[in-house]
């Protein structure tokens, strides 16, 4: 079912005495999100990513806009009549139940004509059981799994009840690294199977990106940009998006547009076409950087870190933003480490310009 | 290495040893002292002297008319007082961790109870209850206004003062379970509540398979020591219905204690010692079932 947000607002009354301004955790979000796709809210810490899930779920109420599911005006309605599944961060399974117990919950919430027989409810809880692999774990306590067993019965909870749409509030957050790697893959393929709506929120970008349909940038309550993942990455529309997605993170460098050229530094380092003279922002993504004995792009050599797959080159530039600039370039390279300076060349469509005062994208040919 | 360990252990029970010495006086002692009492006959404290060693002062005891009549008072009073005041307390902390507005000044009025002084406290009751030359008492005003007929409370009929008696009580550890239950319900974490929501889970049954089971612990905590309060009561007894508690058929174990050390018709420390051996195996049992009891439910 798609989800379409319009002009939601949500506000919160300022507990700051001296400061009586609301805090405008979701501001005027307008999006719609298509059926069956896996969704990733994505945003720093407090930039209203979590309300904006709240809000889609009913626990919150928006303090203006409207949300509807498919053609039904749900904003009035209480979580329970949403028809949502709801995996909390810290999984909220009850600590007293077994895990067969925690996933009939829902069921046994039913009334009048969608009551289900104690058979049907067993054979819906197997079912949910099964398709995240917890099958075997059924008579356990959630105190007796480990953090990954729990995430995937409290995914087993949300979708026993065959919601209309799935929202995940920082799925990964508590597990350890590679069992995030597991769990994001195994999110990816319960949400292919089931082809639920899914939305998911997350302050990791990695995990956006490596299983979203669609990413939806966040800061401060303000929707930044919405895309696929790799568009995102290729064409961020300002210099906060561009800075959020990618690791290692975009080099950002002070910079001036003058006769056509960007200069870094005393540097003519590309040619910007029709831009015309002013100063801006130049972030250059890692892969960006050529290795170039006579190449433009001038920096202090720092260091080098082999990561095997590739070499991770550290220099410094009076302009640049970023204590250390970080470039990434293949293994067939060699570095010359005794000398004090290297210099790049840079690749046209991984640079990116942006205007100083707004921080918006400025486009170049 | 090993005498590394053997050092250690010698400064654990240094640091034990105040804690050690304390409980061994104050309590392990006496405990075995009464103990000892109880089965020497006739025993005389100022002079140290006994007749004989035998189960007579237990005997007498179970056969005074006095103790059953005591004994008889303290279970009725545990059985009516301990579950009517945990329930009500339950009650009113659900009802206080549901309000928002003026939650806090709720609270502190039922909180009040506790730091009141038990002279003030015993003053109230006497005017809600005591007849005197002037009235009948507030509660007989309002039984008046119904058309019922006045009834003495405090020195009528027994049901009437077992009734006062277990009021006063429910009254008097309110307050305690109150507090101590709505710190273990505001602990619930609210995640749990919204995870209920949003499966749409009516409020009753969040209250049985999500609330109460949360609490339990707490639960179980307040009706045990509940449970030992209500077996020791004497104080309250004696506030509500004077020294003589023989006499008003309102005695209690303890008070039957008591009376025997050093009543009217006191000076008989080994029946004092048998009697206080029968309530402590009393309450040892009631204490037991009920961890079991608890371990069986929490399982």
């Amino acid at each position: 079912m798609e989800v379409i947000l319009q002009n939601l607002t949500k506000k919160f009354p300022s507990r700051d005495r001296k400061n009586r301004k609301d805090v405008i955790a979701v501001n005027d979000f307008n999006f719609e999100i298509p059926d069956g796709k896996l969704i990733g809210l994505l945003g720093p810490s407090g930039c209203g990513k979590s309300t904006t899930l709240n809000l889609i779920s009913g626990l919150l109420k928006p303090t203006s806009g409207k949300i509807f599911f498919g053609k039904d005006d749900v904003t009035d309605l209480p979580p329970e009549n949403r028809g949502i599944g709801l995996v909390f961060q810290n999984y909220a399974l009850y600590p007293h139940l077994t895990v067969r117990q925690n996933i009939l919950f829902p069921l046994q919430n039913l009334k009048g004509k969608d009551k289900l027989s104690k058979s049907e409810m067993l054979k819906r809880a197997e079912d949910a059981a099964k398709l995240v692999q917890i099958n075997e774990l059924m008579e356990r306590r959630p105190g007796e799994l480990s953090g990954g067993q729990q995430q995937r019965v409290a995914i087993a909870r949300a979708l026993v009840k065959m919601p209309s749409v799935l929202l995940l509030d920082e799925p990964l957050s508590n597990l350890d690294a590679r069992l995030r790697l597991q769990t994001r893959e195994e999110i990816r393929r319960i949400q292919k199977e089931t082809g639920i709506t899914t939305i998911f929120v997350t302050h990791d970008q990695e995990e956006a990106m490596s299983i979203s349909d669609l990413i939806v940038v966040m800061k401060e309550g303000i929707v930044q940009q919405i895309g696929k993942p790799q568009d995102v990455y290729d064409n961020p529309s300002n210099l906060f998006v561009a800075k959020f997605l990618g690791t290692p993170p975009i080099n950002v460098f002070e910079g001036r547009i003058q006769n056509g050229q960007l200069y870094i530094g005393d540097n003519a380092v590309l040619h910007t076409g029709n831009v015309s003279d002013r100063k801006v922002y130049a972030g250059i993504r890692p892969e960006g950087f050529l290795l170039q004995d006579d190449g433009p792009l001038c920096c202090e050599l720092g260091g080098m870190e082999v990561m095997g797959r590739d070499i991770s080159v550290v220099s410094r530039n009076k302009a640049s933003l970023n204590p250390a600039i970080r470039s990434i370039i293949g293994t067939d390279n060699k570095i010359d480490m005794s000398k004090t300076d290297i210099r790049f060349s840079l690749v046209p469509r991984k640079v990116f310009l942006f205007d100083r005062e707004t921080e918006e994208r400025i486009d170049f040919t | 290495m090993k005498k590394k360990l053997q050092n250690s252990g010698l400064k654990a029970w240094l640091y034990l040893l105040p804690a050690i010495l304390f409980l061994g006086i104050f309590m392990v002692y006496p405990l075995i002292d009464v103990f000892v009492y109880s089965f020497e006959e006739g025993y005389n404290s100022a002079s140290q002297t006994y007749w004989g060693v035998g189960s007579y002062n237990y005997s007498y005891v179970l056969h005074d008319p006095y103790f059953l009549q005591a004994v008889k008072n303290t279970f009725l009073l545990v059985i009516i007082t301990v579950p009517l005041s945990t329930g009500i307390a339950l009650l009113i902390s659900t009802g206080l961790c549901s309000i928002k507005p003026l939650r806090n000044l709720f609270q502190t009025i039922y909180f009040l109870p506790y730091v009141t002084n038990t002279l003030a406290v015993g003053l109230v009751f006497m005017i809600l209850f005591k007849k005197t030359a002037y009235s009948d008492g507030f509660i007989n005003l309002i039984i008046s206004w119904f058309g019922g007929n006045s009834v003495d409370f405090i020195d009528g009929p027994y049901w009437a003062k077992m009734f006062v008696l277990c009021f006063y009580t429910i009254w008097v550890v309110m307050p305690f379970k109150i507090l101590i239950l709505t710190s273990a319900l505001s602990s619930v974490n609210q995640e749990y509540y919204n995870a209920a929501r949003v499966d749409g889970t009516s409020r009753f049954r969040i209250f049985m398979r999500i609330t109460l089971p949360m609490i339990a612990p707490m639960i179980f905590y307040l009706i045990i020591t509940g449970f030992i309060g209500a077996f020791k009561a004497y104080s309250d007894v004696v506030a509500l219905f004077g020294t003589n508690l023989n006499a008003a058929e309102m005695n209690t174990i303890v008070g039957y204690v008591y009376d025997m050390l050093y009543g009217d018709s006191g000076g008989y420390p080994s029946y004092a010692s048998a009697a206080a051996i029968i309530l402590f195996a009393i309450v040892l049992t009631i204490t037991c079932i009920n961890l079991l009891i608890s371990k069986k439910v929490r399982r």
